[in-house]
């Protein structure tokens, strides 16, 4: 493996029963960067964050993490990455400051160095004035710093977030987002799993998993400018009719609905896309205009998924 | 095995301040031996007294009034009816409103005379097979009765008298068994739910992810319950000197020493449930599961001597039937601990087993 890269995996697959949840996974995550995984419910996101971790055994396949094969070597590695659960996992009948203090002991910290980290990271996530106050009583927000500030406590090399930023307002998230480019800028890898787009877009690197397989993966850029579809947006007076008219029709990736307009993705095999919708539109009789467009990473999504994601809220 | 003390001392630290929020579990650490103690103490008492009886004298001479009144003395019955026929007796014991009925046929002295039939006859509520032993001791009375009739020599009377033992002697023998029965329940559970509720609510995921050991766990997590569960037998044998003056003949120190083993045995064995259990309910079946072998085979309700072989050796694998003997040696025969060394081993074993078996089960793993 190319001491360069924070994760390399080779096959990785696991199973549940009959259930692939991760299926031949390759991934190669660059060190110093944020890495996406983007994908719907239920597509292996948090599996292979187990996987990477060492939580799970996989079934197949191989994976080193910084340099260490996992999971044979997991217990080594542990004091070198923080792990954020997708649900909350710090005690709720602990205060703020009592679960950060009870991390820095369990990472083994010097008394002085314990108190100076604790009050770096409750300053950094503006933890300060909740110090006093019982984890379970905070809000999702507060929570999410929370647990971002107890994973970064040790200053690990390689931060695993899984879905951090669920049930979190756009401020917070943006907050917590320049967060992460602050570690980053330290020098802490960085993988985070999310459901949205706009938060997909700011990754430097990106995979989409669907059904437990990697179905793109790059940087975003790169991922709109080599999406296998075109983008027709249509405007009409009578957007349900133009729905129903162009959808199940051969070519048409999707069909979905912003207000007024109907944004329409057609197979790039198709090669002509405004007037094949055109031309679709005017045999069914229905007046309306087309125009391309600049794909969105939510096309890309919607293309290597054939699925309705959801949309980001920025 | 890996240790390192700041870990340990992490989960010890978060251990004590969680249970000093966790307000029900803090009640039950005070609540469970003060109510046990007051139910068992008061209501377990199998030296049965009290029993309600009837008497028909018949003969209702001077040696038949000393019969019955010797009898009330040895508070064994109680409520002496008088009626006038066997068949009264008969109709009161079927109403069940007697316990006993006390026939004393008109020729009660010549009867006493002669050795080749009984005197008087006893009828008992077989019903209850406590009762029924009872009472039947009453008939081995009635032929020291019939003796000193014979000679009237009062200290045969006495030595009667000295059997009933009118003190409440089965509290005396339940307390320590007590300490024994309530360490079980609650230390098993404490320990039983504990890993398991950190699995439920989330922590154990991200604990698992930490350079944290499973021993390191592990010990964590029994130390503060051992404190715990040594209050609790400082309350029970509080409360039991108190309300029931029973004593503790051997050294308090030893009986110290001694529960704090059979804790740790206790603790352990909670440790195994948690990796066993998938949640808390199933964590708190295990428990009874086996906690009621516990009660009923450790020699603290039935005596360990009358059970048949197969019961005795699983009695030999629990904990509690070693703390019994250990407990009930120190508390009431005044023994010393190092006496009773092999109950000792076999709950340090005890504990030594579970504790690797629990390290060893668990894993930092999710599947
Ligand atoms: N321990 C398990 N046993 C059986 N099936 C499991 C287990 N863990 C996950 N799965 C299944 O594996 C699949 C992938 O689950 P995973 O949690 O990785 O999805 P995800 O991408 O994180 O989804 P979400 O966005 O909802 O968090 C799902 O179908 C899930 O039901
Ligand atoms: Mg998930």
């Amino acid at each position: 493996m190319n001491p360069e890269n924070a994760i390399e995996s080779i096959d990785l697959t696991k199973r549940f029963g009959e259930l692939v949840a991760v299926d031949h996974v390759n991934l190669v995550i660059p060190r110093k960067r944020i890495f996406g995984f983007l994908g719907p419910n239920g597509s292996g996101k948090s599996t292979t964050i187990r996987l990477l971790c060492g939580l799970l055994t996989p079934t197949s396949g191989s994976v080193s993490v910084l340099n260490y094969r996992v999971p044979e070597q997991a217990e080594i590695l542990k004091q070198k990455i923080g792990y954020m659960t997708q649900r909350f996992s710090l005690y709720e009948d602990l205060t703020v400051f009592e679960n950060l203090n009870f991390m820095a002991r369990i990472y083994s910290m010097p008394a002085a160095q314990r108190r100076t980290r604790t009050a770096e990271v409750m300053e950094t996530f503006r933890l300060d004035k909740l110090a006093k106050q019982f984890a379970g009583t905070l809000s999702g927000g507060q929570r999410q710093r929370l647990s971002l500030a107890a994973a970064t406590l040790h200053r690990p090399e390689l931060l695993l977030l899984d879905e951090p930023t669920s049930a979190v307002d756009p401020q917070t998230r943006r907050d917590f987002w320049d967060n992460l480019f602050q570690l980053v800028d330290d020098g802490t890898t960085i993988l985070v799993s999310t459901h949205y787009m706009d938060e997909a877009e700011r990754c430097h690197n990106l995979a989409i998993l669907d059904h437990g397989r990697m179905v793109a993966n790059g940087e975003p850029e790169t991922l709109m400018q080599e999406i296998n579809s075109d983008v027709v947006e249509v405007e009409s007076k009578q957007p349900r009719q133009v729905a129903h008219t162009l959808k199940d029709k051969i070519h048409i990736i999707s069909v979905t609905q912003l207000g007024a307009r109907q944004r329409v993705l057609v197979s790039k095999q198709q090669g002509e896309a405004q007037s094949y919708v055109q031309q679709l539109l005017d045999s069914a009789q229905l007046t309306a205009e087309c125009h391309a467009t600049h794909p969105s990473l939510e096309d890309v999504f919607v293309t290597v998924t054939c699925k309705q994601p959801r949309t980001g809220d920025i | 095995m890996k240790l390192s003390l700041t870990r340990l001392f992490a989960i010890l630290q978060k251990e004590v301040q969680q249970l000093r929020r966790d307000r029900l579990t803090f009640g039950m650490i005070v609540g469970i031996p003060l109510m046990q103690i007051i139910l068992f103490g008061f209501a377990i008492n199998t030296d049965v007294r009290n029993l309600s009886a009837a008497v028909a004298d018949q003969s209702n001479t001077q040696l038949s009034r000393q019969l019955v009144a010797d009898m009330l003395a040895t508070q064994v019955i109680d409520r002496v009816q008088h009626v006038n026929t066997g068949a009264q007796l008969k109709t009161l014991l079927d109403q069940g409103d007697i316990k006993i009925g006390i026939l004393i046929p008109a020729d009660f002295e010549r009867r006493l005379q002669q050795s080749s039939r009984p005197a008087a006859q006893l009828m008992i509520d077989g019903s209850d097979p406590i009762i029924l032993s009872t009472a039947q001791s009453l008939t081995k009375m009635s032929f020291n009765q019939r003796n000193a009739a014979k000679s009237i020599k009062p200290p045969e009377l006495f030595e009667v008298r000295n059997y009933y033992n009118p003190e409440r002697r089965s509290a005396v023998f339940v307390v320590p068994g007590l300490i024994g029965a309530i360490l079980t329940m609650t230390m098993v559970l404490f320990t039983a739910v504990a890993i398991v509720r950190e699995r439920e609510r989330g922590n154990l995921e991200l604990l698992i992810n930490t350079p944290v050991s499973t021993t390191e766990l592990m010990i964590g997590k029994i130390i503060p319950y051992i404190i715990i569960g040594l209050i609790q037998v400082a309350i029970i044998m509080l409360l039991g000197m108190f309300l029931f003056h029973v004593p503790v003949n051997g050294r308090v120190l030893d009986v110290y020493l001694a529960s704090g083993i059979f804790i740790a045995a206790n603790l352990s064995l909670g440790l195994v449930i948690s990796t066993v259990a998938k949640n808390q309910f199933q964590a708190m079946q295990l428990t009874f599961f086996f906690f009621l072998p516990s009660l009923l085979l450790s020699g603290f309700m039935f005596p360990f001597e009358g059970m048949p072989r197969a019961a005795q050796i699983i009695a030999e694998i629990l904990p509690m039937t070693h703390f019994m003997r250990l407990i009930r040696g120190i508390m009431l025969r005044g023994a010393e601990l190092s006496q009773l060394s092999m109950e000792v081993y076999a709950l340090v074993i005890f504990t030594i087993i579970t504790m690797s078996f629990a390290i060893l089960r668990f894993k930092k793993r999710l599947d």
